[in-house]
């Protein structure tokens, strides 16, 4: 489903973000990127979103290479694909409620989709009763749960999570965890980068470990090995 | 394609956007306000600028002095030659009993001045012509063109006694100067008022759009198209535009009307409230229009550079 094939980033010469990468996800699959602070995981997950270039190599989402597709395609790529953020990334002047609506109204969803799909997703991640709640008036946990329900809601292929666990307490890394999981199982394939050993465990599922730009693992069912 | 869905979402969320961030919106609505409150200055003080101008040139004139025997039918013919002339915008006619009778009413009080008339026993004074040109720099033209081809009659006689250009030509040059100067610098200065108070609108709402840029970004990545991203940016700045333009319109009327009363001892132009109301509906028209604008283009503009994929 996702092939990188030979992708290096270098930034500068002694700034090399990605090395020579390659691997393939599967659909349905449920990756975990685990590695050190500037071995490139974030990079991985800009890759598949366009956000960053290669330097050389390319990125296949199915038969497309993400990098030569122009601005309507890549509009198009990225309402199949849902993102969650370690800095949950919410729109501050938008309820939870109308976090989610725009996603929806953003891939052109029509206002019965909306009305009959967006309570249903808030209440699939617990958070039924704030619906009205602007971001500044909800915790962590409650923000990243909004997150994923946008990230879902319009029921992507893939699901693309940066440290989606990095700013919350236990009970919340739990419950996001769980969440995840719950996704994958519903057959969304899951690319998440982590520095959690606990959330790696949990999920029990690949584990790509990387370290300086390279690939220096790639477990089936691993378990963090730095 | 924006279609109709889309645009009832892009208007609401425009709205919402302009509703919920009353500080920003406070502060746009302000900077809008002051900047369509220089373009309708720049119309009022255009127009009172252009009439004390214009009173300025209609005080400016050359009297052509007629010979004492010429006789009528020839300063007739000599004004409608005179007329004829490029540039010459009025050409009156004061016979020589008019301008005795004017001169006696204009000394009126001075006793020594109507006794020496008296003594006198006669008429001094010469029939004239009075010309006025559409523009003061005509005047070196006009009257070296009646100096040289209008001097003699059809019989040869002279015509002309004197032309009293030549006596004021140095003031008149100045007065031509000084009108055509205020013209450019007030041209100018409007010109110059006009650029830094819409660059401050724009820079205001570039701003405004530059702390949104991380929302910009969110937007981007959950797969929104650039009308869907731009949209509710370009309507919150049409309702600034909107709002400062209804302000604006209002506000000039307390001011209009305190300027008036506060320059009428030493103003003698247009009275600026009269002027104001009587062209009320094209200069709100220039204030929504310029508003409306400002608000779809700086913002239109300012999004532009968050939306590169």
């Amino acid at each position: 489903m996702i092939y990188f094939e030979k992708v290096s980033k270098i930034y500068a010469q002694d700034a090399v973000a990605l090395d020579n990468v390659s691997f393939t996800v599967s659909p349905g699959e449920l990756v975990s990127i685990v590695g050190h602070s500037g071995a490139g995981k974030t990079t991985i997950l800009k890759m598949i979103l366009a956000e960053e270039k290669p330097s050389s190599g390319n990125v296949f989402y199915e038969s497309l290479d993400i990098h030569t597709l122009d601005r309507k395609e890549l509009i198009r790529l990225r309402r199949r694909i849902g993102v969650i953020f370690q800095d949950f990334r919410l729109l501050p002047n938008k309820t939870a409620y109308e976090n989610i609506t725009f996603a929806m109204e953003a891939a052109g969803r029509s206002d019965e989709e909306i009305s009959s799909d967006a309570p249903h997703v808030l209440d699939l991640v617990g958070l039924s009763d704030k619906l009205w709640n602007f971001p500044h008036e909800l915790s962590g946990g409650e923000k990243q749960r909004v997150a994923i329900a946008r990230a879902i809601i319009n029921q992507p292929e893939v699901l693309i999570a940066d440290e989606p666990t990095g700013n919350l307490d236990p009970v919340n890394i739990h419950e996001v965890t769980q969440i995840l999981k719950k996704v994958n199982d519903l057959g969304t394939t899951v690319i998440l980068t982590t520095h959690n050993k606990e959330v790696v465990g949990a999920l029990g599922k690949r584990v790509i470990t990387l370290e300086g730009g390279r690939i220096v693992r790639d477990d089936k069912s691993g378990k963090y090995a730095l | 394609m924006v279609n109709t869905t889309d645009l009832r979402r892009i208007v609401k969320a425009g709205f919402l956007d302009f509703s919920r961030n009353v500080f920003t919106s406070l502060a746009s609505v302000l900077i809008f306000t002051i900047t369509l409150s220089v373009i309708a200055g720049v119309l009022l003080g255009g127009a009172a600028l252009d009439t004390a101008l214009r009173e300025l040139k209609d005080k400016v004139d050359i009297n052509v002095y007629i010979e004492e025997d010429v006789p009528e039918s020839d300063i007739m013919n000599l004004r409608e030659r005179i007329a004829a002339l490029p540039g010459v915008r009025e050409v009156s006619y004061v016979s020589r009993e008019e301008a005795f009778f004017e001169f006696k009413q204009s000394k009126a009080n001075d006793y020594l001045v109507l006794q020496s008339l008296e003594e006198l026993g006669f008429n001094p004074l010469l029939a004239e012509l009075n010309i006025k040109a559409s523009d003061p720099s005509q005047y070196e033209r006009i009257a070296s063109s009646i100096e040289e081809d209008f001097g003699l009659s059809a019989t040869g006689e002279s015509l002309i006694n004197k032309i009293n250009y030549r006596d004021n030509q140095a003031a008149i040059d100045r007065l031509a100067k000084f009108i055509s100067l205020s013209e450019r610098v007030g041209v100018a200065l409007s010109t110059l008022f006009i650029f830094i108070a819409v660059a401050v609108a724009f820079n205001t709402i570039t701003l405004v759009i530059f702390t949104s840029r991380d929302e910009i970004g969110v937007m981007r990545l959950v797969g929104a198209g650039n009308e869907y991203i731009r949209g509710p940016f370009v309507v919150a700045g049409l309702f600034y535009g909107l709002i400062a333009s209804v302000i604006t319109v209002v506000l000039f009327y307390p001011l209009t009307k305190w300027v008036s009363v506060s320059t009428e001892n030493f103003y003698g132009g247009i009275d600026l409230y009269t002027h104001y109301v009587s062209n009320f509906f094209e200069i709100s028209a220039v204030v929504f229009v310029s508003g409306a604008l400002l608000g779809v283009v700086s913002s239109a503009l300012a999004v532009r550079r968050y939306l590169k994929l």
